[in-house]
């Protein structure tokens, strides 16, 4: 879903790449043309790339606990089949993500190692605790919103796997996100207690949403790389705005407000124009001491240890199988 | 309270089907990997599916306007008739997936037989849940079988589970005057006629799992009547939560 990793900068700038291999890269990538698993590609391009889908991986398997923690209290049955259904896909993303990740070179247990380490970064919305029903609204609607926002030019990132393997992601994250405005219409249009319900999801989700785009341009020198490489098309600013002038017409039909007294609609422009973004808040959630940080970790990290004895019984089974063919194969040519 | 039997029939399906769901629906985000997630996350759709024909054809039966949700979301523990087997708790991986196939390997020849019900709705959902079923079955004889046949501590775990769930089995094999009024009218089947092919399939998966299949004999019983055991009013209290709370509003 989210991709957060995208302001992150790599270390080396692949300087020492051998400069005429650098150049005929940059103009395939300028020719639009998709960089496959086995071209040549300059380390940096590689390693940002195992970075950033790594960390999608991540966040779409972290990002099914908030979802998850309203399975069983879903307040209907279409409803809870639905969620089950969406959480079950953002598990399928992470699949397809960690198999993108793997034509990199780099085994997918080793990227888990690193999210349950807590090495690697996952989107930093999902340390946000879901309190009611109306947030799982306010995640597909905003959340899947902003999601979609970045993912849709991912689909012509210049690395095909991840390119491909988005516009996938991207049909059913457009699915949810229509998904969580019908639930947050449904509370909006409800009783004053649903609405109230929807107004404080609202309130809760919004600025963190607004954040998810990542830090402001003027701030962040980071993209220049992915932009040349056409791993990112659009700035930060630039895709926080879509969204933002997306999201607020929406909230305004439901009959929700925006929590923000500065919002002003620019005639000039057309563009929504909103308030300071509290940064100190998102440096701290992504430095860890957000809500449910340790929580989420906490919970993928028990999960994984105490899931081992039936990760290892599956690998002893096809083990003992695996012998028993053999042993099977000796005897009939002994025979 | 007496009901129309044909009603006691799809609600006792379709109880058995949510409840299962539901448990099943607990191993989101906590599941031993991430392929079997979603793989339980599948079944868990399948069951709840199968639960929401079953409830809206027992409401039109009943005639008093409960819809799916009501019967899924307004009844107390009383009025539930699934069997125990499907409200006991997850437990480890291993009670999981032995509860599960005890409850697929008897609803895989069920609802191929209820295919042929007289009753159409019932046979729709058959057609559905039959194929549905079936990959139930292999999913988890197939996990049984590891599990059994893998390492010293999921052996362990495995034969466990087989004896603690292995007394819930008997239920599902009951019939009382209402199920023997719809087997004459050709709408329900004698369980007994799938005990065979049942039996076959456990002995099959627990041989090949390496692990003893225990005694039959005595086995716990109540659930088709509404007695049931301490877990249900707590998987209740969880999955009717907002409908208790904010009764009457539209989600």
């Amino acid at each position: 879903m989210y991709t957060q990793a995208l302001n992150a900068k790599d270390a080396a700038d692949g300087g020492a790449e051998d400069a005429d291999r650098m150049a005929r890269f940059q103009a395939r990538i300028d020719a639009e043309e998709r960089i496959e698993p086995n071209d040549w590609m300059p380390e940096a391009y590689r390693r940002t790339l195992v970075r950033q889908i790594s960390q999608h991986a991540h966040s779409e398997i972290v990002g099914m606990l908030p979802e998850g923690n309203w399975v069983t209290r879903a307040p209907s049955l279409r409803r809870k089949a639905a969620l089950i259904a969406k959480v079950q896909d953002e598990g399928g993303h992470g699949l397809y993500l960690y198999s993108a990740a793997e034509t990199l070179g780099v085994a997918r247990e080793e990227l888990v190692d690193q999210l349950l380490s807590g090495k690697a970064k996952y989107s930093s919305i999902f340390n946000y605790p879901t309190l009611s029903w109306a947030d799982i609204g306010a995640i597909g609607w905003l959340v899947d919103g902003a999601a979609i926002m970045n993912q849709i030019p991912l689909c012509r990132c210049s690395y095909g796997p991840y390119a491909r393997a988005m516009i996938k992601v991207c049909k059913e994250e457009s699915f949810h996100q229509r998904q969580g405005f019908e639930i947050m219409n449904t509370l909006a249009k409800g009783s004053p207690a649903q609405k109230a319900m929807a107004q404080d999801a609202l309130n809760r989700w919004w600025w963190p949403s607004v954040m998810m785009f990542g830090p402001p341009d003027s701030a962040s020198q980071h993209s220049d790389t992915s932009m040349r490489w056409k791993i990112k098309r659009f700035t930060n600013d630039e895709l926080r705005q879509q969204f933002i002038d997306a999201t607020v017409p929406q909230a305004h039909y439901m009959g929700l407000e925006i929590p923000d007294p500065a919002l002003k609609h620019d005639a000039e422009s057309g563009h929504w124009t909103i308030g300071e973004i509290d940064w100190t808040e998102f440096k701290a959630v992504i430095a860890g001491n957000g809500p449910c940080n340790r929580q989420r970790l906490r919970q993928r990290r028990e999960a994984h240890e105490s899931g081992a004895w039936v990760r290892e019984a599956a690998l002893a089974h096809a083990e003992k199988r695996r012998r028993r063919a053999a042993a099977a194969v000796t005897a009939a040519a002994a025979e | 309270m007496t009901h129309d039997p044909r009603f006691l029939f799809a609600l006792r399906l379709a109880d058995d089907a949510l409840i299962l769901g539901h448990r099943l629906s607990e191993w989101i985000g906590v599941a031993p990997q991430l392929e079997e997630e979603l793989a339980l996350a599948n079944i868990a759709l399948d069951l709840i599916g199968q639960a929401r024909m079953l409830y809206a054809h027992a409401g039109e039966i009943e005639g008093k306007g409960r819809d799916e949700d009501a019967l899924a979301y307004l009844r107390d523990v009383p009025d539930w008739q699934n069997v125990l087997l499907v409200e006991q708790p997850n437990g480890d991986f291993a009670r999981t997936i032995v509860r599960q196939l005890i409850y697929s390997a008897f609803m895989a020849p069920l609802w191929r037989g209820l295919k042929a019900s007289a009753d159409p709705t019932i046979a729709a959902v058959a057609a559905k849940a039959e194929k549905e079923v079936a990959y139930h079955v292999r999913h988890a004889g197939e996990w049984l079988i590891r599990l059994g046949d893998g390492t010293d501590e999921s052996h362990a775990r495995a034969a466990e589970a087989v004896e603690e769930l292995w007394p819930y089995g008997g239920e599902l094999f009951e019939v009382d005057e209402a199920g023997r009024t719809l087997i004459a009218a050709g709408i329900a089947m004698d369980p007994e006629s799938v005990r065979a092919e049942w039996n076959t399939t456990m002995d099959m998966v627990l041989a090949q799992a390496t692990l003893a299949r225990p005694a039959d004999g005595w086995h716990q019983s109540g659930g088709r009547k509404g007695r049931h055991s301490e877990h249900l009013g707590h998987l209740l209290a969880d999955m009717q939560f907002l409908q208790r709370a904010y009764p009457g509003a539209t989600w």
